[in-house]
């Protein structure tokens, strides 16, 4: 057992966890934050992205031991009041279906918008789509989702 | 996941020893393969050594004509390195094509080095380049370092700390992803070095990354994308699988060897 203490959506939380538990498993089931969805097995599907450190990581595939003293934003810390521009964008592209992906797409959305913009570059649909390479969604087609990507970009 | 213990190592001195005090430990330097690896019950390292705190692990730098890359540097921070770009273009691109964003984020060059898959990137790249692997304790020339299916001459108790690339005149990479996994189906790398064309082969070789003699000899000769197009690359020795035959693998790497040409830098 490791006592893993970390900053999530700007509050300060400790545990006490075994040394195995993944960050997607101290999220949901340690603090109850299960917008953070667990989508394969694999480490394949995307569902589970969170920020670490202001970075888009897998947390089925992060130990929550090696995320000590970081700083983590999941979809649940995404909204400051209103909701966040890349949600709102996924609700008026009706960039989703049954939902179960979303949390993923938007912390992976939010991630590239402030990448491609920290370096100058232009996001544009054919970069949206590789970006979300590593997020897979059965309802959309992935159109939708391009879009309200694109969309939100031009208001962040 | 089985039961492990996890050590964030404060030193190499203190992560080899962690290591060594167990037949079970490995090392954890990004975890995109391990992790996965253990949930399914494929692995179950008694501990787990992370050396990604260690002083030293993390970062790029040049000298003179010597690119060198931490073990513990993401393939992100690869890839939107101002060093590497100007020094290895070809390596920067290689590290920006690797799995999806979240795996580049966390994933690292000693991690995939070490793990020696026979489709990952980065061992085409090393080998094609003529890196040397920077250890706890020597230094490994690529030519002598990868040994075969996820394996490598590396001792049990033996970490990664850098690679160290020299410059070439010229180098470029294409790989066609399997779609699902994104790792390669074929990679091919390619490098003019001061000691003649370099090619290597990776996704496509049961024995691993390969260097593919027919390719150089005609690269050799005329280094263009018509002279690999018109390479006679054996199937011999290449992987059959549900993705593809070793007769398609062969024909392509012909295209990817064409592709990395045409975008050699």
């Amino acid at each position: 057992m490791t006592k893993v203490k970390m900053t999530v959506n700007g509050k300060a939380v400790s545990r006490e966890v075994s040394d195995e538990t993944l960050l997607s498993e101290f999220l949901r089931e340690n603090l109850r934050l299960t917008g953070t969805h667990i989508g394969c097995d694999t480490s394949q599907c995307g569902a589970c992205v969170v920020h670490v450190n202001g970075k888009a990581v897998k947390s089925c595939t992060t130990l929550a031991a090696a995320t000590d003293g970081a700083d983590v934003t999941t979809i649940e810390g995404l909204a400051n009041g209103g909701l966040h521009p890349m949600q709102e964008a996924f609700n008026e592209h009706h960039g989703l279906q049954c939902g179960f992906c979303t949390p993923g797409m938007i912390m992976t959305g939010v991630d590239m918008v402030n990448r491609y913009k920290a370096e100058g570059r232009e996001l544009t649909q054919e970069a949206i789509r590789h970006e979300l390479e590593g997020n897979i969604c059965r309802c959309t087609g992935y159109h939708n989702i391009v879009k309200a990507v694109e969309d939100a970009a031009s208001k962040m | 996941m089985y039961p492990t213990k996890y050590l964030k190592a404060a030193s190499i001195d203190e992560a080899v020893k962690a290591l060594g005090a167990s037949d079970e430990a490995k090392v954890l330097a990004g975890g995109q393969t391990l992790l996965p690896t253990m949930k399914q019950h494929l692995a179950a390292p008694s501990d787990l050594v992370d050396i990604r705190a260690i002083d030293g692990m993390v970062g790029v730098s040049v000298d003179g004509n010597t690119l060198t890359i931490g073990a513990a540097t993401t393939h992100a921070e690869v890839a939107s390195s101002a060093d590497v770009q100007k020094h290895s273009p070809a390596l920067a691109c290689l590290a920006a094509g690797i799995g999806d964003p979240a795996v580049r984020n966390a994933g690292t060059i000693g991690g995939s080095v070490a793990n020696n898959d026979p489709a990952a990137d980065y061992p085409a790249a090393l080998l094609a380049l003529g890196a040397t692997v920077v250890t706890s304790k020597r230094e490994i020339a690529a030519d002598d370092f990868f040994d075969g299916l996820f394996a490598t001459v590396l001792d049990e108790d033996e970490i990664i700390t850098a690679v160290k690339f020299p410059k070439v005149e010229a180098a470029g990479y294409s790989k066609f992803p399997q779609p699902a996994s994104l790792y390669a189906l074929v990679g091919v790398f390619v490098a003019k070095t001061a000691d003649g064309v370099r090619v290597t082969v990776t996704g496509a070789g049961e024995d691993g990354v390969f260097r593919s003699e027919a390719l150089e000899a005609a690269l050799a000769a005329d280094f263009s994308e018509a002279s690999a197009k018109g390479a006679d690359v054996p199937a011999e020795g290449l992987m059959s699988d549900i993705h593809g035959a070793a007769g398609y693998r062969a024909n392509l790497i012909r295209v990817m060897a064409a592709r990395a040409v045409t975008s050699a830098a």
